[in-house]
């Protein structure tokens, strides 16, 4: 028996005011700010104007901007896609059918990454790559000279860290998708004498492939916002090395304090977010 | 079968190799926390608390902490009862707009909110919000309230709807009925979602840095930033004490939660007995 709404709008009134002030006005105001020359010092703070595309015309002629969209790209395709998804997967595929104290103590030692606040990541990880850091130790026992790999190597660096941070998710999903493969299906395979990459590729992929998509685009999502993780470790530096769009987005707005230019390049940002998060809820095939 | 064994054996040192990998950089801060000579490479601490009496000894941090519970926690509660009252309707109304509005909150729990703080923060200077917990709050609030109610509903899906009929016949209203039987039948679900949002916002930087600015009032997820950036001489030790005891909550809270979780799956089966 469901009944008619009387009351529901009463019900969902604080959520509906809520979104409205902080998710959609913001929204809106991003698209109105965008074409303006606000700015919190000098003559523009005062007379604020209506520019049209100025803003858009100078970002896309911006060198900075252009490579940050790459270093973005970069970022997206080695620490969401290939590092988080491709990594934990295969976390996934080699804890199966092991152990089960053996894949519980992996399990806690990834999960206790992603558990880890971002801020607290970025520090672990600074110690971790800095000139006398974990890693110039170990690669020192080997006769290798320490690198740095913070100024040498940052895009590689927080590319890393993030993988470390984020892989745990991704695991998870697989984990519980893999495990819902009936185990007949790929047993019959085996006594038909399929190898395991047959097996891998012909059964198994396919059969959690709609986790493989829907992950993918939520950890490309949330990869896309990443700004704690970077601006803590490297400040978006050495120079503008590792200046992905949040960072070049905040530099712009809060170093700069161009506000109308850095809403011009959040306005980008979300539009990759919603062009992004559009192909999500296809994959999702939500029913509601 | 010899080959079968061996490649068995191949795949548990990966694993071990990864796990490894995985463990490194935690083991650093683990030893660095009790070690007041620490340094940025791994080595053997004599074990002191030292590092730890100082960083609790310190009223800037305690407090630093204070604020924390205040932001994460007003907003958990704040999400709870929102997405509650919200998701009340969708669940178990007929409605018009139930499709779109769905999807729509779909759409922004996907949505990065790293796009839209800068005009968040030229709100906040328009209606001069900067540097107000309350405010910030009720962004942090309104940030997590797509995923809560998202997920509200979906474990109010799972209550049988006979129970509140039961209650209306003898004579519960509505809202009694939500808030006798509903509301208790999905306590694990709640406290998911309670814990999901105050870990959440536990660990978010990015938000009260750009909206909070007078020290006293910074939580400790952006005192912990300052700790490494403006002391100069970075203090490693009191620096991984700090990290240790902030990460703390995230770590217990997860624990919680997966128990809550558990019992949330059974929760169905439960209530139809």
């Amino acid at each position: 028996m469901k009944r008619k709404s009387r009351g529901a709008f009463l019900f969902l009134s604080p959520s509906v005011l809520l979104l409205l002030i902080f998710f959609i006005v913001p929204i809106i105001l991003t698209i109105c700010f965008a074409f303006t020359n606000m700015a919190l010092t000098g003559s523009a703070a005062r007379n604020l104007q209506f520019i049209g595309f100025q803003n858009f015309t100078n970002m896309f002629q911006d060198p900075d901007f252009r490579i940050s969209v790459l270093r973005t790209l970069v970022f997206l395709i080695f620490s969401a896609v290939i590092g988080q998804v491709v990594l934990g997967f295969i976390l996934a595929l080699l804890m199966k059918e092991k152990n089960v104290t053996f894949r519980r103590i992996i399990g806690i030692i990834v999960i206790a990454g992603w558990v880890t606040p971002e801020i607290v990541v970025a520090f672990c990880m600074v110690a971790f790559f800095s000139d006398n850091g974990s890693l110039n130790q170990i690669i020192g026992w080997f006769g290798i000279s320490p690198v740095s790999w913070l100024f040498s190597f940052p895009m590689v660096s927080v590319i890393i860290a993030n993988i470390w941070h984020g892989t745990a998710f991704s695991m998870m999903v697989y984990q519980s998708a893999l495990d819902e493969i009936p185990k007949d299906i790929e047993e019959a395979a085996t006594i038909d004498g399929a190898s395991n990459f047959k097996i891998l590729s012909y059964i198994t992929i396919p059969m959690v492939k709609g986790s493989i998509v829907t992950n993918m685009m939520l950890v490309t999502l949330q990869t896309l916002g990443v700004f704690t993780l970077i601006y803590t470790m490297t400040g978006g530096g050495p120079g503008t090395a590792t200046q992905t769009l949040p960072v070049f987005m905040y530099n712009q707005a809060f170093v700069n304090y161009q506000f109308g230019y850095g809403t011009a390049i959040s306005l980008v940002l979300l539009v990759i977010g919603i062009v992004a998060s559009l192909f999500y809820m296809k994959s999702m095939k939500v029913k509601v | 079968m010899v080959k079968h064994r061996l490649q068995r054996n191949i795949q548990y040192g990966i694993l071990v190799v990864l796990g490894l990998c995985f463990l490194l950089p935690l083991f650093w801060i683990l030893l660095a926390s009790f070690d007041t000579n620490a340094q940025q490479g791994i080595r053997f601490p004599n074990f002191t608390l030292d590092n730890f009496s100082a960083v609790l000894g310190d009223s800037g941090n305690l407090r630093s902490f204070g604020v924390g519970v205040i932001l994460s926690g007003g907003q958990a509660t704040l999400v709870v009862l929102a997405s509650v009252l919200a998701a009340y309707p969708l669940s178990r109304y007929e409605m018009r707009f139930k499709k779109s509005f769905l999807l729509s909150i779909l759409f922004m729990t996907a949505l990065p909110i790293t796009a839209v703080m800068v005009p968040v923060f030229q709100m906040f200077l328009f209606f001069k919000l900067q540097n107000s917990i309350f405010a910030t709050m009720l962004f942090l609030t309104s940030s997590s309230l797509p995923y809560g109610i998202w997920m509200m509903k979906s474990f109010m899906d799972s209550v049988p709807i006979d129970l509140e009929e039961a209650a209306w016949i003898d004579g519960a209203s509505v809202w009694g009925g939500l808030r006798r039987i509903v509301a208790p039948l999905m306590l694990p679900g709640i406290a998911t979602i309670a814990i999901f949002t105050f870990s959440g916002s536990w660990g978010n930087f990015f938000v009260p840095y750009i909206l909070l600015q007078t020290p006293e009032k910074l939580p400790a997820s952006v005192t912990i930033y300052q700790f490494f950036g403006s002391h100069g001489m970075v203090e490693y030790g009191r620096l991984a004490a700090f990290s240790l005891l902030y990460t703390m909550p995230s770590v217990v809270l997860y624990m919680f939660s997966q128990r809550y979780m558990s019992k949330g799956f059974s929760m169905g089966g439960a209530t139809k007995g």
